[in-house]
């Protein structure tokens, strides 16, 4: 049975015959033959007497009828609905659809998306340079006078980022050292040259792997933590708190964790470098005819302590970009749940990226002045 | 109480981008008032709030306390100015990190010469005032939602300001809890001569409370009457002002 039937009536009057059942697991008919049956029509009614059980699938439809009416101006009597349907109706048809909220779909295309994608990137750099201005200045309130923050809060940050992450630091350069001496075994053993995985490993670990390893950890553990606390904050108006209370989110919450990184990153790559000898040490020991002493003597001769500053220097500058780049994202996020985890990710990968990135400027560096 | 008004906002527009909220706001606080910001849904009622706790700048226009220009005001001094004000925040907004008693201590660690045992004695009664003595040492995320206002509101009494602002302080409490805390708003102002402004769309605190008001229509985008509530009841000539106070319901005449 056709559930929509459209009727001409006398005097340019057109009338919506509704029948059957109108259940939302039967679909709802489509409303193509709505417009052309509504041309030059000066009245519509509707007639629902054989509508046998309904759901809002029937007020649906008709609700489109009833926009469409309303568009051409034509009169529309709903009073042939069931009584239940017609309230329904008269509820949803009560509040005009409300224009200009400012979130009308509109298809943008490649060339407006890509525009707005760049003006958007720009914003970002400014906000992110602005930010470590900000940072900066807040430093220096360090030593003009004392800065605003809570000695407990450091104490504990320093115990979250620096003590908390020695055995997922310990496991990592362990392994590290592992790797890179059986690669080196490998290869070296066939020049007869066992003795030098030590060099490898030593020289290796103290320059490059013990500071990015220890810096990537953090990045991943403490930066998300910073960017996931301080963006809760935000949610919960506790920056506002804090700042009608004259207090700078800056030295209040970035500072210590800034200074909990500067401090906790040197001494972690520090512990790595030691790890990851021992784990050098293991391989040795294992896979090559080595002695304890004779591989430690070598490690000692290889690496300068020239070599170890380097490594520690570098890790300095990572924990300030893990701790730029977690609170960063905590500020600026916004006051959804959403938004906190889009604020952790991007400060996990904005400072995974930013330490490689500044590792590979090192490296051209100290090869230009010959460390 | 005559003579200047403790805060005197001039010509004010809110406006986000190029969104103008509200347009051309004009009212005037007196000290020791009880002032009700009202209206209806999204007119920009907490946007006000924050427009004169300095969280968020006008698009144009001022706010004067006691005279002095608060926006006009450099960074420092809008700093100092504020610290005159206690706000209270729709959630608490309470530091999740620190227990209460930490709470309400660190505007007193920073602002104020007291030493630690000292604090901690003000901190006892400020949290007494409030009903929570016992709960110093409990984080924000272990007690209900009524006590993280309660303490909230002894956190931003804690430097004993002259001015107090709440963001909706009786949504979400039990009639009973929100009837506890508007004795209480009275009994502080009345105790401590603070002049009060407080954002409410609940009908029965307005007229508990308020002195005086003002209404921000969503519609107009401007605000549509000042005066005191019971007074817009009687005798405001904009019908949804009477509507609103009457929940609606039909005027008997």
């Amino acid at each position: 049975m056709e559930r929509v039937t459209f009727d001409r009536g006398d005097a340019g009057s057109l009338i919506v015959r509704l029948a059957g059942d109108w259940q939302i697991k039967d679909g709802v008919p489509g409303h193509d033959g709505v417009d052309p049956a509504l041309e030059g029509v000066a009245q519509v009614r509707v007639d629902g007497a054989a509508v046998g059980a309904w759901d809002s699938s029937l007020a649906s439809w008709v609700l489109v009828l009833a926009e469409a009416c309303r568009a051409r101006g034509t009169p529309l009597d709903l009073s042939g609905l069931p009584a239940g349907a017609a309230k329904l109706l008269a509820v949803a048809i009560a509040v005009p659809e409300r224009k200009g909220t400012g979130k009308d779909e509109r298809r943008t295309g490649f060339i407006e998306r890509l525009g707005r994608s760049t003006i958007q990137a720009g914003r970002d750099i400014g906000d992110t340079v602005g930010f470590i201005g900000e940072a900066a200045r807040a430093f220096a309130l360090l030593f003009t006078r004392r800065a605003r923050f809570r000695g407990s809060d450091l104490a504990l940050l320093i115990q979250e980022c620096g003590a908390e992450a020695l055995p997922i630091v310990t496991v990592i350069s362990l392994l590290m050292g592992l790797i890179l001496a059986f690669v080196g075994a490998v290869q070296l053993a066939q020049f007869g040259a066992d003795i030098y995985v030590a060099n490898l490993v030593v020289i290796a670990m103290a320059r490059e792997m013990a500071a990015v390893m220890t810096a990537i950890v953090l990045a991943g553990r403490t930066g998300a933590a910073f960017a996931a606390q301080i963006g809760a904050m935000q949610g919960n108006e506790e920056i506002d708190a804090l700042q009608t209370l004259g207090i700078s989110a800056m030295e209040f919450l970035v500072l210590p964790r800034m200074l909990a990184l500067i401090l906790m990153t040197p001494l972690l790559c520090i512990y790595a470098n030691l790890m990851g000898v021992l784990g050098g040490l293991i391989v040795a020991m294992g896979m090559l005819d080595v002695s304890v002493n004779g591989y430690l003597l070598q490690t000692q001769g290889a690496a300068s302590l020239g070599d170890f500053a380097i490594g520690i220097g570098k890790s300095a500058i990572f924990g300030i970009i893990v701790a730029v780049s977690g609170c960063l994202q905590g500020i600026k996020a916004g006051r959804s749940a959403a938004a906190v985890g889009q604020a952790t990710t991007t400060a996990v990968v904005m400072g995974i990226l930013f330490i490689i990135v500044a590792d590979g400027i090192f490296a051209v560096l100290f090869n230009i002045l010959g460390w | 109480m005559t003579g200047q008004p403790r805060i005197d906002v001039r010509d004010l527009d809110m406006v986000f981008g190029d969104f103008a909220v509200q347009r051309n706001l004009t009212f005037q606080i007196n000290t020791g008032d009880v002032f009700v910001i009202m209206g209806d849904s999204g007119c920009g009622k907490s946007t006000l709030l924050r427009h004169l706790i300095g969280l968020q700048r006008p698009g144009r226009g001022d706010v004067h306390y006691d005279g002095e220009a608060f926006w006009a005001a450099d960074d420092e001094r809008r700093q100092a100015m504020s610290r005159r004000f206690g706000v209270l925040f729709q959630s608490g907004a309470l530091w999740s990190s620190m227990t209460l008693a930490e709470n309400v201590a660190l505007p007193l660690q920073l602002y104020s010469p007291l030493s630690p045992r000292e604090r901690a004695d003000v901190v006892r009664l400020k949290l007494a005032l409030v009903g929570l003595r016992g709960f110093e040492n409990h984080y924000p995320s272990e007690i209900s939602g009524g006590m993280k206002k309660r303490a909230g509101l002894a956190r931003a009494m804690a430097l004993d300001p002259d001015i107090l602002f709440f963001d909706e302080p009786s949504a979400g409490l039990d009639p009973l809890s929100a009837k506890r805390l508007d004795d209480l708003i009275l009994e502080l102002r009345d105790s401590l001569g603070a002049t009060i402004v407080i954002v409410t769309h609940e009908l029965a605190s307005i007229f508990a409370i308020g002195d005086n008001g003002v209404f921000l229509c969503a519609d107009r985008r401007t605000m549509i009457a000042t005066g005191s509530p019971r007074d817009m009841l009687e005798n405001c000539p904009d019908a949804k002002v009477r509507a609103f106070l009457r929940r609606g319901e039909m005027e008997t005449q």
